[in-house]
């Protein structure tokens, strides 16, 4: 329960600031499964990618798209050690190339929140007053509405498509980092070395970008790392509705949604989507725990 | 405190004046024509523009949202696209039923959630703990939609205890039918409580009233629940608060999974006919209860917090 | 010994951290008389509190544990009683006052109803009419009139926090008073108060009192007795006069060298160099001699005893050993 005084953007100090997070990461060794796990799946990610690309999508066409009805749904074997689905594809396979519409997608619709939100939290609060009053009114309305509802929403009104699904995801997770942005602004805003910092004259946009924002940096990465958790199981949601992405794309709940029907006669083609949406998720989780704990060594229990 | 919850209902106009608007304004960009959807393909060009000036579709959006809230007042949301029958109607006739399955989660949330967040404090590192933090931690990745098959698979299935379609007549059957998209809705919000509760203990626990209330002679359980739960409580309502936007989103894949004959499904339904006006009717009315939820969490804080019931307690 | 009412013998305790085993309070001896008030003196870290813990048995555990010694009460060992008995002491027979009164009242709960439970824990067959009434002449007793009996912790000053917590640990008439730091966390107008009300209660009551503090000034006006404690480890014990007039350990001569005097004109106050032990890693001998001006390296390999004078003063160092005087205690 060492009491940290927050340093402020001073280049040496914040470097060892990361570097001590980082180390009090690596002794979680919980947190690091989840990294790990993580990485691995950005490697299947990349590198179902870049078979794609290589053989121009012929290898996605002919094994994870094509039917081959006549061996539907049969369970794990050795050839098939994810057994194959209702049309006869290998799940394996499906589920490897599904690795990149979870993973890129939940991390994309975070990126553009929080940007978004990022900005709308900076100004927010360091201008204060009227334009603060606008924007966190907003954002509270903005709140108060569910964010699945506010999917299905977006979701009706223009159809379902990869591109709204994304833009629904989005949108509901901008207030909270508009939340987040502006309180570590408000925190920071008054100190002396922003005082110091205008005072040899730096503009608005200086001081916030380089002596604000680093600041806020901590809260951002975690609540991003548990925002990307949240907005997987959004997207795996919407599609497992039918409201997201449509099959045949091997995304995981949409997979999990054609299983449904086959409940019965096969258990694997529900049971595996779902242990890797569950474990790319709980991979996250982790992670973000453990950089909680790492960030703000205040918050840990 | 009346003051106060009439402060808290004032608070709440603009809000939902905010919220419907904006779920108003996001269907109405919809590009289809609604009366092209409702007269079918054959409508002639007179038929669809007499059919649009009928709807007000050619009023701007402000009068049209005007006109929307006039008519929710009277209980009036419009009329379906697909069968002309009355939105209100539906949605009112639906409601119940995501409301049972959304306050037994809850339930079965708090039951779960709390004692175990309290055992888990209290027994710190132990191996109680961590199992139920494992448990709370695969509680939370878990997609709901997910849990739910798992539990069809497994107790309607497998071991054919329990139905795992549809909604039962009458009270017993009824009962029955809600175990399963209860226990699927309630998981996730009972793991988030537990952590919940787990933090908010711990940070009770070691506080110098616990030591003064341990010095006075008041016996452990007195102390963990009238002097630590007490105080523990103030985050734990708003993870609760905060769990029924997730039971929302939730109920919506329950009730899919075990055709729950609620608004979610109802909600789903539409979209993919793209029966904008109930659509739109669902979600308008879902998020006001959502808010309407918020407001009485706020009210309960109050009185569990005395530094706003105190606040208030003078201008009785 | 019948006017003995506290006798603690060789308590040692520790706490495990990630660090390692903290040991703060090592084979300590204190005796409190009836009727008397007995200072505690030490710097941040010395194990006042622990020890003040370690006889209220409300040593946070884990991490805290009591590895040893025994805590006399009225002749019975506090430390061999069950959990149900210890509670029927803890606030009737033996009541603690805690340093911060901002943070030792339930913030949910008014501070009547906190007077008053520890009335209904104690008496629980008094009608509920006669308890609340107790509580009420508690808190006039105390000088808060008892209209504010429904207020809430956080509607008083800190001060009038600390008479509230005074009340409650005075309400059962306990037969000794803990107080660790009673006033440090008031304003120094406050503090004088806060400790005549504090003398005065404890004088109507004929109640004993462990005064727990690190302000010598404090001890001179409360304490009829007075224990110095060193990196858990009590250094000198002795009456008033005693510590105060014919000092004898190195420690507590630094201790009056770092208190400006009015009478004597020097222009600068001695302050005791150093840090005190890391209480991971004590030394193997005095754990005072790296800060000390007499230390010879007999003191660095030799772990001095608590030796007991003629006239009942104690002292913990070796200077005091090779005279060889009276009986050794630990």
């Amino acid at each position: 329960m060492n009491k940290k005084t927050d340093t402020p953007a001073a280049g040496k100090k914040q470097r060892s600031l990361w570097q001590e997070a980082w180390r009090r990461f690596k002794k979680n060794k919980i947190a690091m499964v989840g990294l790990v796990f993580l990485l691995i799946l950005i490697v299947i990610a990349i590198s179902t990618q870049v078979i794609d690309l290589a053989t121009h999508n012929q290898f996605y066409l002919s094994h994870v798209v094509k039917q081959n009805l006549k061996d539907r749904l049969q369970p794990p074997s050795a050839a098939h050690p994810f057994g194959l689905d209702e049309f006869g594809r290998d799940m394996l396979l499906r589920m490897l190339w599904g690795v990149r519409y979870s993973l890129f997608m939940g991390t994309l619709a975070i990126v553009v929140s929080c940007i978004i939100g990022g900005v709308l939290g900076a100004i927010s609060g360091y201008y204060g007053k009227q334009i603060d009053n606008v924007i966190m009114r907003f954002m509270d309305i903005l709140l108060a509405i569910p964010s699945m509802l506010l999917a299905i929403a977006i979701v009706a009104a223009f159809g379902t498509s990869l591109t709204n699904v994304l833009l629904a995801i989005a949108i509901s997770y901008i207030p909270t980092f508009a939340r987040t942005v502006r309180a570590s602004v408000l925190t920071v805003k008054d100190q002396e070395f922003i005082e110091a910092a205008r005072a040899i004259g730096c503009n608005d946009a200086t001081i916030i970008l380089q002596y604000i924002l680093p600041n806020a940096m901590a809260p951002i990465i975690v609540q991003g790392t548990l925002g990307i958790a949240g907005a997987i199981l959004s997207i795996a949601g919407l599609s497992f509705l039918g409201l997201g992405i449509q099959p045949p794309t091997p995304e995981w709940g949409a997979m999990l949604s054609n299983a449904r029907t086959y409940i019965r006669d096969a258990w694997h083609v529900t049971v595996i989507p779902g242990l890797g949406i569950m474990l790319t998720i709980l991979a996250l989780n982790l992670m973000g725990d453990g950089l909680r704990d790492a960030l703000d060594p205040r918050l840990k229990n | 405190m009346h003051k106060y919850i009439i402060k808290r209902l004032l608070m709440l106009i603009p809000v939902i004046i905010g919220v419907t608007f904006i779920v108003f304004f996001i269907l109405n960009l919809s590009p289809g024509d609604p009366a092209a959807m409702i007269l079918g393909d054959q409508a002639t060009a007179e038929a669809l523009a007499m059919k649009r000036e009928e709807l007000g579709l050619n009023d701007p959006m402000l009068v049209r949202y005007a006109h929307y809230m006039g008519g929710l007042l009277h209980g009036d949301m419009g009329v379906s696209y697909k069968n002309s029958i009355s939105v209100w109607g539906q949605v009112v006739d639906r409601f119940p039923n995501t409301a049972i399955l959304a306050v037994a989660a809850i339930l079965v949330a708090l039951l779960i959630g709390i004692p175990t967040g309290i055992i888990s404090a209290k027994k710190q590192y132990s191996a109680m703990d961590n199992i139920s933090m494992v448990l709370a931690l695969i509680g939370v990745s878990m997609p709901v939609f997910w849990l739910g098959l798992l539990m069809v698979i497994l107790f309607a299935l497998k071991l054919g205890w329990l139905p795992s379609q549809g909604m039962g007549v009458g009270l017993g059957p009824m009962l029955k039918s809600l175990i399963l998209p209860a226990i699927t809705l309630g998981t996730s919000s009972a793991a988030v409580i537990t952590r919940m509760t787990r933090s908010s203990m711990l940070e009770v626990i070691r506080q110098d009233y616990i030591s003064t209330a341990r010095a006075k002679g008041v016996d452990e359980r007195t102390v963990t629940y009238r002097h630590m739960l007490k105080n523990a409580l103030i985050p734990i309502i708003t993870a609760v608060g905060l769990q029924f936007s997730h039971l929302l989103g939730g109920a919506m894949l329950t009730e899919t999974v075990f055709s729950w004959p609620g608004l979610g499904r109802l909600m789903v339904d539409s979209i993919k006919s793209k029966d904008i006006p109930m659509v739109l009717g669902c979600v308008i009315f879902l998020a006001v209860m959502f808010t309407v939820v918020n407001l009485i969490v706020d009210i309960i804080y109050a009185f569990v917090d005395p530094r706003i019931k105190s606040l208030y307690r003078r201008g009785k | 010994m019948d006017d003995v009412l506290l006798d603690i013998k060789n308590l040692s305790i520790c706490y495990s951290t990630e660090d390692g085993e903290v040991h703060a309070l090592n084979n300590a001896d204190l005796t409190l008389h009836r009727g008397e008030s007995l200072g505690l003196v030490g710097e941040t870290g010395a194990g006042k509190t622990t020890l003040a813990r370690g006889v209220m048995r409300l040593i946070p555990n884990p991490p805290g544990k009591v590895v040893g010694g025994e805590i006399f009460y009225d002749g019975r060992d506090l430390l061999k009683l069950s959990e149900a008995d210890m509670r029927r002491i803890r606030g009737r027979e033996i009541s603690m006052i805690f340093q911060d009164p901002m943070t030792s009242l339930n913030p949910v709960m008014t501070v009547g109803d906190q007077i008053l439970e520890v009335i209904n824990v104690h008496h629980p067959d008094l009608p509920r009419h006669e308890a609340r009434k107790k509580a009420e002449e508690m808190m006039e007793m105390v000088g808060i009139t008892s209209s504010r009996y429904e207020d809430y912790p956080h509607q008083f000053s800190g001060g009038m926090k600390q008479r509230v917590v005074i009340a409650i640990a005075l309400a059962c008439s306990p037969k000794m008073l803990i107080a660790d730091e009673p006033t440090t966390a008031l304003d120094v107008t406050i503090q004088a108060q806060v400790l005549e009300m504090i003398r005065d209660l404890k004088e109507k009551n004929n109640t004993s009192m462990l005064l727990i503090t690190h302000d010598l000034g404090v001890v001179a006006q409360n304490c009829d007795r007075v224990a110095i404690i060193y990196s858990g480890e009590i250094v000198e014990y002795g009456t008033l006069h005693q510590i105060y007039k014919e000092t004898l350990h190195p420690y507590t001569e630094g201790l009056f060298g770092s208190i400006p005097n009015l009478t004597s004109n020097i222009k600068r106050l001695a302050a005791i160099d150093g840090m005190m032990p890391d209480p991971t890693a004590l030394p193997a001998g005095c754990k005072f001699a790296d800060r000390c001006k007499y230390a010879t390296d007999r003191c660095r390999t030799e772990h001095p005893r608590l030796l007991e004078r003629e006239d009942g003063h104690k002292v913990r160092c070796i200077r005091y050993e090779s005279s060889g005087e009276v009986t050794e205690n630990g």
